[in-house]
């Protein structure tokens, strides 16, 4: 993978914005925004009453999955590109999602919402028909997604990557300061994992940094991006965002995201938890 | 309503005593501006959060104590603002874009 075969830009979206090979998807952690505006013949998936299973916690199924795609009219072989506000967070989830049920060609588009509207595009609120199709969904390659269990297995051997803010990470605040901080779980951070905010992949207009600054920030951050690397945040969504960087920017094969993340591993009992700015050792502790 | 505070959001629903709140408005030419971006960094530049304000140009945050600043994007403008928030009281910004 590189960045021309999972990144286009604006001006690449406007070219292709009439092609019917091209979807354009917008998900949105505000799944409103879609309502108001969006781009030119973009349909919209809602990362959570489309994406999650109404009753248990995870993903919907291979067979959910292609009646979803299906009814908005996505076939196996159409490019999605896919793009969302909050610098892409939810449109990195969706796109590490179509690739955990194996859509071949599937793209961001750089800065997503926010930079399409800071160049003041067209955004129109004419929600586009798309003859449904009956799309075929692969089994979940989960070679890219981490469970609880691998998360162990690598606290001191392979390379965990939390890229929530510095003050979650630290057991400061329990979630992103935009959203109420009342949780259940604990605060703080993986034993040893090293702290590499999301946000420092991005620049101010949430396009993606250069490949060059983006391998000097993880491996300043002590990342040894020949070791397995999982990625976590606090539902999965921010270090799908990391995921794309590392797996579809850099090229880096040995990827996966913990989707379980924070709201899981905060909640577990009898697992060691390390507090403060530091990595700490396998054993977690206060700072 | 009930609970609202003058100028800004209401903090219905908000158990405040746990809340560090960091609110307000962006505006240009005195009209709210719906749809801007706004960045909470850090004492140490570091990004934390960002929101859009809503239709009528508010926002907020729930942070913790301490020295922050928001960085306001519009097409076409660019605002820093420096504020101060501490546990359990709301930080109100005001934020006029000049371009």
């Amino acid at each position: 993978m590189s960045r021309t075969d999972s990144l286009v830009d604006a001006d690449w979206v406007e070219a292709h914005i009439d092609d019917p090979k091209v979807v354009l998807v917008e998900v949105d952690e505000d799944t409103a925004a879609y309502e108001i505006n969006h781009i030119r013949n973009a349909v919209r998936i809602d990362w959570q009453s489309d994406l999650q299973d109404p009753v248990r916690r995870d993903f919907v199924n291979q067979q959910q999955f292609e009646a979803l795609l299906s009814a908005k009219g996505i076939s196996n072989d159409d490019t999605v590109v896919i793009y969302g506000g909050n610098n892409n967070w939810f449109a990195s989830y969706a796109f590490w999602y179509f690739k955990l049920y194996g859509h071949q060609d599937v793209r961001l588009l750089d800065g997503g919402r926010k930079k399409w509207e800071l160049d003041a595009r067209e955004l129109v609120a004419d929600v586009p028909t798309r003859t449904a199709t009956t799309y075929k969904a692969s089994a979940q390659d989960t070679s890219i997604r981490a469970f609880r269990d691998d998360v162990l297995r690598a606290i001191g051997t392979q390379n965990l990557v939390d890229v929530r803010s510095p003050d979650e990470y630290a057991g400061r605040l329990l979630a992103p300061a935009h959203l109420p901080q009342e949780q259940s779980q604990r605060a703080g951070h993986i034993p040893t994992a090293a702290s590499v905010p999301w946000s420092k992949a991005a620049n101010d207009d949430g396009t993606f940094k250069s490949d060059d600054e983006l391998k000097a920030l993880y491996e300043g951050a002590g990342v040894d991006l020949a070791k397995d690397t999982i990625a976590y945040c606090r539902i999965g969504e921010r270090s799908a965002h990391t995921w794309f960087v590392l797996h579809e920017l850099l090229g880096v094969s040995n990827v996966t995201n913990y989707d379980g993340s924070w709201t899981e591993y905060g909640a577990l009992v009898g697992v060691p938890v390390q507090l403060g700015d530091i990595a700490g050792t396998p054993e977690g502790g206060a700072a | 309503m009930c609970g609202a505070v003058a100028g800004g959001l209401s903090i219905e629903g908000l158990d405040m005593s746990k809340e560090t709140v960091i609110q307000g408005q962006v505006s240009r030419d005195g009209q709210p501006v719906g749809g801007a971006y706004v960045r909470l960094l850090d004492a140490t530049g570091e990004f934390t959060a960002e929101v859009p304000t809503s239709a009528t140009g508010h926002f907020r945050f729930f942070a913790a104590p301490g020295s922050w600043t928001l960085r306001t994007l519009a097409p076409g403008a660019q605002e820093d603002r420096q504020v101060v928030a501490r546990l359990g009281q709301i930080a109100e910004v005001e934020v006029a874009l000049s371009a």
